[in-house]
């Protein structure tokens, strides 16, 4: 057993942090907290900015957007606009966690809970994270994808490279499988495949030369049905296999770049749960630590300080997800050792259970969307006062369709759950047909929902990209549920 | 399963390579953008960070996007006290639709354009076109020696005025020690010859001693307090040390057949001149000479913006410059340069005389005089100044001829050759 450290002041060694780290691991292992083993790095603010730019990613490929992000962000930093995170952590084994240089003693006795506990953990128990990405090969994948880049800008020329990437920066969005779980990332399988997909494509074009030469001979028959089948959501992995145009090296760009959408795309579902976890658990941590005298009074008063700016909720604003989780997670915690008669009617299968047990299997089996709808309590609508409010285009106002109280609770809550469904954020925009036996025009649709259009010089400027892939002529329409065409780009 | 620490602070410049990327991307808008400052900076703004502005449309990155306009839209809002059920609350004007929306997500695309500073190499390639600079500091240019006196430590000869006291009473001091000790020394000897003569019992010896004795002690040899040989003096040295003072002359003829467009390479002209001289120089003057058929020395605004008509007399200007060289410049203390930008014009005599006269009067005190001829071609190059001045044949004077940008470091070129 180690001798307790007792720590204080504001300045740190590396043996401090790494002292932290056991600490909470101890703390950590109490509460049955599965964690990646951790990686602490130290950085300093332009590398913070470097890992903002790359998606907390330590490796990245080459790109002039990253270049305009890091300037931007500079930008804001240097004006003071924005303050730096204290930390940035993703879901990697091991789990590698940022932490600025800058911060105080106390800010990382709270940054290294929070992000070597609260987030690993999450990522190791979550179900999209399990199902959706690999941590153990996600570096590998990195570095590969640089490679392989950085060898097309030398065979096919930077302006190339480039142009491709933008388009299919464009695309990033829309390529992504929302329903189906992706195949495994695995880097020496890639490579190998890779080869083999390169020298398919290369017989196939001999092939097509071929066939050019020799009279067709009624091919048009098999081919009348409709294609694809089925509309297509992943608009990248349908250009990946079906592009008449693009070369072997820019279907390996789009894949590469459809990967790495995809590895995002769990966290992006889960921010109120995850931000939530990470802070209820430094939460307890820090008090834990406090506790067992292993931190001062300073530590413990400056940590809360940051602690509260972190949840601090502006009235009528966006909602802090980091407020709206910490209040969650809380909430259920009183459910489970302090129902009162409103929580046992709606949140039956929490109230009076062991709190620890439902902690662990909520935080494993949902995601944003899910987790409002079966865990927001009134009393927190009631806290937060939250009201629901509704506006159409062409008005100039908003109606106030539902406040926080029971006949409003039901309401808001879907309403909540609804805004953090990714889905319906993003345009859902298919391929619904391709006509290969003609002119080999694409035809793209855009599924709306309650009149919502898309921003029109924007569609327009993404469809250019998407035509300089494709090759051939694309038309894209936004139509309504009942199949009406609202509008052609 | 263990728990690593890792340093990464020394792991510097990731996004080098990126940003050069982006600037080479807005490669265009930065040239607008670095032409708005030329027009604005003085002369001597070259040094400090530039900041430029750049339209966020310049790199725009498409995106299929829900308009957020656009249908039926609702929301949840926090922190409600003040309405009910069937209120209405009117569009914040300033957020259009927002009401507090899109600063959660991290999203600041919507603002128009954004600002950020440019090293001093990625602005003098977008000044230059993305010449190659020399690296400016490490050449060796002409340059005169300023002859100066400086401390050379002590000596032993010198001017009385000059006599260092602290020196010379170590000098002193050391010399008495020394002194007394050889007279200590012979005293013991005198004293130990005396007592072996007492021993040896030999009246006669004994006596000798005690006279050699006595005749030592009563003679106590005069040290002198202070002796020639003590007095120390500081010298000073003579040192030829490079000048570190230096005045450029900007000359330049602001007759009207001078448009923007020359004026424009002009001013590059002389902003690389005066670069090249910050680097060498500790201090540099700018006189700013513009002629028509008169000379008037005026700032730097007038210089660049000011506009006169008259006809071109490009003596003048000569002249003036060596006026007020001979006024506030004395040539033994300043390292002279002269650039002039003109686009040619010069009538009758002028030419022939400007020519002459810089060759005899303002070459001679000069470090460099370098002539730019600005303007389009083909014109260029065959007017009757060029043709005067291409006879003037000195180690001292360059010319060249600058239709672009891109051509106003080969017009100083020579100017940053290593002197071998």
């Amino acid at each position: 057993m180690q001798a307790v450290r007792h720590l204080s002041g504001s300045e740190w060694t590396l043996d401090d942090l790494l002292a932290i780290e056991q600490i909470c691991a101890r703390h950590a292992a109490g509460y049955g907290l599965d964690t990646f083993p951790n990686q602490l790095e130290v950085i300093s603010s332009e590398q913070m900015l470097d890992s903002y730019v790359s998606s907390g990613l330590p490796v990245n490929y080459g790109h002039w957007s990253f270049g305009k992000h890091f300037l931007i962000e500079s930008a804001n930093y240097r004006s003071g606009a924005n303050s730096l995170a204290y930390e940035i952590v993703i879901n990697t084994d091991p789990c590698i966690a940022f932490l600025m240089e800058d911060n105080s003693l106390a800010m990382q006795a709270l940054v290294i809970p929070h992000a070597c506990f609260g987030h690993n953990s999450f990522s190791k128990g979550n179900y999209l994270f399990k199902q959706w990405t690999q941590p153990d090969a996600i570096l590998d994948y990195m570095l590969f994808a640089r490679n392989y880049i950085a060898d097309c800008e030398e065979r096919y020329g930077l302006e190339r490279v480039e142009q491709t990437l933008d388009a299919l920066h464009a695309l990033r969005d829309q390529g992504l499988d929302k329903y189906k779980r992706p195949s495994r990332l695995d880097t020496r399988k890639e490579r190998a495949e890779q080869a083999k997909r390169l020298s398919v494509a290369q017989e196939t074009m001999r092939q097509a030369e071929y066939y050019s030469l020799v009279p067709q001979i009624a091919k048009a028959a098999k081919q009348a049905a409709v294609f694809p089948a089925s509309p297509e959501e992943n608009l990248l992995y349908f250009l990946e296999k079906h592009a008449p145009k693009l070369e072997p090296w820019q279907r390996e760009l789009a894949r590469i770049v459809r990967k790495i959408a995809q590895y995002f795309y769990p966290q992006r579902q889960t921010q109120v749960m995850n931000e939530g976890w990470a802070t209820f658990w430094h939460h307890r941590l820090i008090n834990d630590m406090y506790d067992a005298g292993e931190i001062d009074q300073g530590i413990l008063l400056e940590c809360l300080h940051s602690h509260t700016n972190v949840i601090r909720q502006r009235e009528y604003s966006s909602l802090n997800p980091y407020a709206l989780g910490f209040a969650a997670w809380n909430e259920i915690k009183r459910v489970c050792e302090d129902p009162t008669d409103e929580d046992r009617e709606y949140l039956p299968e929490v109230a009076g259970k062991d709190w620890l047990a439902t902690f662990h299997d909520i935080m494993q089996n949902y995601r944003d969307e899910s987790f409002i709808l079966q865990f927001l309590t009134p009393k927190l609508v009631r806290d937060f006062r939250l009201m629901d409010i509704q506006t159409q285009e062409g008005l100039d106002h908003w109606t106030v369709d539902h406040t926080a109280g029971a006949e409003g609770f039901k309401a808001i809550r879907s309403q909540l759950s609804a805004a953090y469904r990714l889905e319906s954020a993003m345009p859902e925009i298919s391929v619904v047909r391709y006509a290969h036996d003609t002119d080999r025009k694409l035809f793209l649709q855009h599924q709306s929902y309650n009149g919502k259009m898309l921003i029109k010089n924007q569609a327009e400027q993404t469809l250019k990209h998407l035509k300089l892939l494709w090759g051939f002529d694309v038309a894209l329409e936004t139509v309504d549920q009942n199949g009406a065409t609202l509008a052609v780009y | 399963m263990t728990s690593v620490i890792v340093d990464r602070r020394a792991q510097k410049g990731k996004s080098t390579a990126n940003r050069q990327r982006v600037l080479k991307r807005l490669d265009g808008a930065l040239k607008a953008e670095v032409d708005k400052l030329v027009a604005r900076h003085k002369l001597k703004d070259i040094d400090k960070a530039v900041e430029v502005t750049i339209e966020r449309k310049d790199v725009t990155e498409p995106r299929f996007a829900l308009d957020p306009v656009s249908g039926a839209t609702g929301k949840v809002i926090p922190g409600n006290d003040q309405y009910r059920v069937g209120d209405k609350i009117p569009h914040n004007p300033a957020q259009g639709r927002g009401g507090g929306q899109g600063s959660g997500d991290g999203q600041s695309d919507e603002e128009d354009a954004f600002r950020f500073a440019l090293s001093r190499e990625e602005y003098l390639s977008l000044l230059f076109d993305e010449l190659e600079l020399p690296a400016l500091v490490k050449k060796d240019l002409l340059q005169i020696d300023e002859t100066r006196f400086r401390r050379g430590g002590v000596v032993r000869y010198g001017n009385p005025g000059n006599v260092c006291v602290v020196r010379t009473f170590k000098a002193s001091i050391g010399r008495r020690i020394a002194a007394e000790a050889q007279r200590e020394e012979a005293l013991e000897a005198a004293e130990a010859a005396l007592i072996a003569a007492r021993t040896g019992a030999n009246p006669a010896q004994v006596q000798a001693a005690e006279a050699a004795l006595r005749a030592l002690q009563d003679d106590p040899e005069d040290i002198p307090f202070l002796d020639p040989v003590d007095l120390r003096h500081r010298s000073l040295v003579e040192v030829q040390s490079p000048c570190t003072a230096a005045v450029m002359f900007c000359l330049m003829d602001v007759s009207s057949s001078m448009d923007e467009k020359r004026k424009d390479l002009a001013k590059r002209f002389f902003t690389l001149l005066y670069l090249f001289l910050t680097r060498k120089y500790k201090k540099v003057d700018l006189v700013f000479i513009r002629h028509t058929d008169q000379a008037q020395e005026v700032d730097e605004d007038t210089f660049f913006n000011g506009t006169q008509a008259g006809s071109t007399k490009v003596l003048s200007a000569l002249a003036k410059m060596n006026e007020i060289i001979d006024a506030r410049y004395p040539a033994s203390h300043y390292n002279i340069f002269g650039a002039q930008a003109s686009d040619g014009d010069s009538f009758g005599v002028d030419s022939t005389e400007s020519s002459a006269y810089l060759l005899s009067q303002l070459l001679p005190f000069s470090r460099y005089f370098v002539y730019a001829e600005v303007g389009d071609r083909p014109a260029q190059g065959t007017t009757s100044l060029w043709a005067a001045y291409r006879l003037i044949e000195s180690d001292h004077f360059n010319m060249a001829t600058v239709s672009a940008r891109n051509e106003v470091y080969p017009a100083l070129a020579k100017l940053f050759q290593k002197e071998t």
